[in-house]
């Protein structure tokens, strides 16, 4: 386990904060990948699957984040959300669901008292390119629409350039911002190029008061690899055992199958611990695995393959 | 004797014996090609050849090892006197435009009407047929897409790859079936011609069944016959090449996309068919090829949701049950037909239940 002993002083100078995420020990890429693949190669089947497909989609953060997103098809999404299958109601409802902030009000308007969450995507998503006012203007606005999950980036280029008491700094005035709604922060982990990187980016996150960390914004590939889930459930787990605190954690991109959201339960419960098989700590950023959940889950209950035909467009 | 003579000796000694062992080998597989011609590309198609191959292993493996250590000239020489290590088939899945063995990694042995053993095919499990299905899905709106001319065009290029490879089909026909080689070869005939006879068909099929409907009205009123979708199609139990190609080719040449489940008993003919398309210009999943058994298979098939059409041919006493299965998702259904004659006029019998009519109106302008 890495020394997580935060000193009081830790984020007081670049060169401390350095110092902090530079020591951590570093991680063994090979040794990820074979666990992460050992993992994924567990075959879960009947009724424990169907525990999962049912956790799996209390879970998902139902996403849409397009350039062409319109009320109309998040109005559609927020009752697929609420709803995922019109036909059985015994379908547990999904986490949230995932917006732009521009249509954080009509999703809002949309879940009313169906205790779906809305989060909203800020901070100049997907890049984080824009002055820090614009970003914290970007949050108050969704939070004051009706957000009560904010997801924001990280600034990968001041991360990579070793500015990492910049990228501290604006989580923690985000943070701020966000007022009572909860914070992930994206790490873009597709750009950080090594899963040391991604350590330090998950203790940089948990450090500056993050209560979830998450992989990707879904833009860029490669997303959610499980190596890199792998690599941030160790980093809460660790930071749990440390200071007591929670943190949850959300790959997003890439997961579009039942099997690959099954793997990561697995890898879940197998790194973090049980406790976080809960969808306050663990969440599924994607859309059409949400389908794919609710095939597999018809299959199990009929016997029959469905198809595809029998579902929403997303 | 010392030890160091004694290791000294043996490495001479045991290249000799291995060289020996070669010579036997080689000896004993010529003996079994003359009996059974092996296939015209050195292929191992047949009962006699792949017997002769597995006789062989051994044998060519030493004989290998032999020339590794006398040197090139051996290996360049040893034509006459070491045989060639047997490039042995594997017959699998055709799914995707990919050539899998069965997920559930099975396979059963294939026989001759006469109980020699021909080869080991792959097993299919439901989770193969899934599989299919999701790729004949895929497939679907491209196939559909293209236009019938250039659908005719490479079903045409499927008989002229099918050409290239008649004796290799002929083997396989003759050894699935016990017929004569003449016989087989007319079968094979059949089949190549029927490739043509479909592919002529792609574009006139649509003015053959639609067309336009007299209304009184300023209006045209135009039916045109389209696709349904992914066909699941049960081939002939009895006619592993020319009962394939003839369910098949019809399926396709409309736009469908097709998932097949080969003959139970001669499933080797169908997977060599599955190398003919996949070289044939028909993109990947058009064509699904999965060899097994068809009871096991089919009921999933059948119950599919994402399976529009059924063909029953080779089904037998499941046909009922299927019709059933495939009801509950309002699947189109072809029933067999007993004693079926494949070399008779197909006519357009198997591409009409296959198609829907979409009707549509216009107005006719000024």
């Amino acid at each position: 386990m890495p020394d997580t002993a935060y000193a009081s002083d830790t984020a007081a100078s670049n060169t401390s904060l350095r110092a902090y995420l530079y020591g951590l020990p570093g991680v063994d890429e090979v040794g990820a990948q074979a666990r992460a693949a050992d993992l994924s190669t567990r075959s879960i089947k009947t009724t424990a699957k169907r525990a999962a497909i049912d956790l799996a989609i209390s879970m998902v953060d139902l996403t849409t984040l397009e350039g062409a997103d319109t009320r109309g098809k998040v109005r559609a999404m927020s009752a697929k959300a609420a709803h995922p299958d019109p036909a059985d109601p015994s379908v547990p409802r999904v986490a949230a669901v995932c917006v732009y902030p521009d249509m954080v009000e009509t999703a809002v308007a949309a879940l009313r008292g169906t205790g779906v969450g809305v989060a909203s995507v800020a901070t100049a998503f997907p890049s984080g390119r824009a002055p820090l006012e614009a970003k914290l203007a970007d949050t108050r606005a969704a939070v004051a629409a009706g957000a009560t999950e904010i997801d924001m980036v990280i600034d990968r280029g001041a991360f990579l350039s070793g500015d990492l008491r910049k990228v501290h700094d604006e989580i923690i005035a985000v943070k701020e911002a966000c007022g009572t709604a909860h914070l992930k922060v994206i790490l873009e982990t597709g750009e950080l190029a090594t899963l040391d990187n991604v350590r330090r980016a998950s203790y940089l996150a948990m450090l500056a008061g993050a209560d979830f960390i998450k992989t990707s914004t879904g833009k860029v590939a490669p997303a959610a690899t499980l190596p890199v889930t792998l690599v941030m459930l160790e980093a809460v787990r660790d930071h749990h055992a440390a200071t007591g605190r929670r943190i949850g954690v959300k790959p997003a991109g890439g997961i579009r199958t039942t099997k690959d959201a099954i793997k990561n339960l697995v890898l879940v419960n197998e790194v973090a611990g049980a406790a976080w098989l809960d969808p306050a700590l663990f969440r599924l950023g994607a859309s059409s695995v949400l389908n794919d959940l609710l095939m597999q889950r018809t299959r199990l209950t009929t016997g029959t393959y469905p198809g595809p035909d029998y579902y929403t467009l997303d | 004797m010392s030890d160091a003579a004694n290791e000294k000796a043996t490495p001479a000694t045991g290249r000799a014996r291995l060289k020996r062992d070669a010579e036997k080998a080689a000896a004993k597989a010529a003996g079994d090609s003359a009996a059974v011609p092996p296939g015209p590309d050195g292929a191992t198609a047949n009962a006699g050849g792949d017997r002769a191959a597995a006789d062989t292993r051994t044998g060519g493996a030493a004989a290998w090892s032999d020339a590794g250590g006398t040197g090139p000239e051996a290996r360049a020489g040893g034509a006459s006197a070491a045989p060639r290590l047997a490039v042995r088939r594997t017959y699998k899945l055709y799914v995707n435009g990919a050539f899998p063995r069965s997920e559930s990694g099975r396979s059963y042995p294939v026989t001759s009407p006469d109980g020699d053993h021909l080869a080991n095919a792959s097993l299919a499990s439901r989770k193969d047929a899934r599989d299919a299905v999701t790729a004949a899905r895929k497939a679907f709106s491209g196939w559909s897409g293209r236009t019938a001319y250039n659908r005719g065009q490479i079903l045409y290029r499927a008989a002229e790859m099918m050409e290239g490879r008649r004796s290799q089909f002929a083997d396989e026909v003759a050894a699935a079936d016990g017929v004569r080689r003449t016989r087989a070869e007319a079968l094979v005939s059949a089949a190549i011609d029927r490739w043509v006879y479909y592919a002529g068909w792609t574009d006139k099929i649509v003015q053959a069944v639609g067309g336009a409907n007299p209304v009184s009205g300023p209006y045209f009123n135009l039916s045109t016959p389209e696709p349904s979708g992914v066909v699941a199609v049960l081939a002939p139990q009895d006619a592993p090449l020319l009962g394939l190609v003839s369910v098949i080719a019809p399926v396709i040449a409309t736009g469908n996309t097709a998932v097949v489940i080969a003959s139970e008993r001669a499933p080797l003919p169908a997977i060599t068919l599955g190398e003919v398309l996949a070289t044939s210009d028909l993109p990947g999943g058009v064509v699904n090829i999965l060899t097994g058994r068809t009871a096991e298979i089919s009921p999933h098939l059948a119950a599919h949701a994402d399976v529009d059409g059924l063909d029953l041919t080779g089904a037998g006493d499941l046909a009922t049950d299927l019709e059933s299965a495939a009801a509950q998702t309002l699947t189109r259904v072809r029933r067999p037909a007993p004693g079926e004659d494949w070399t008779a006029d197909p006519g357009t019998g198997r591409m009409t239940p296959f198609l829907e009519t979409k009707t549509v109106w216009h107005t006719i302008g000024v």
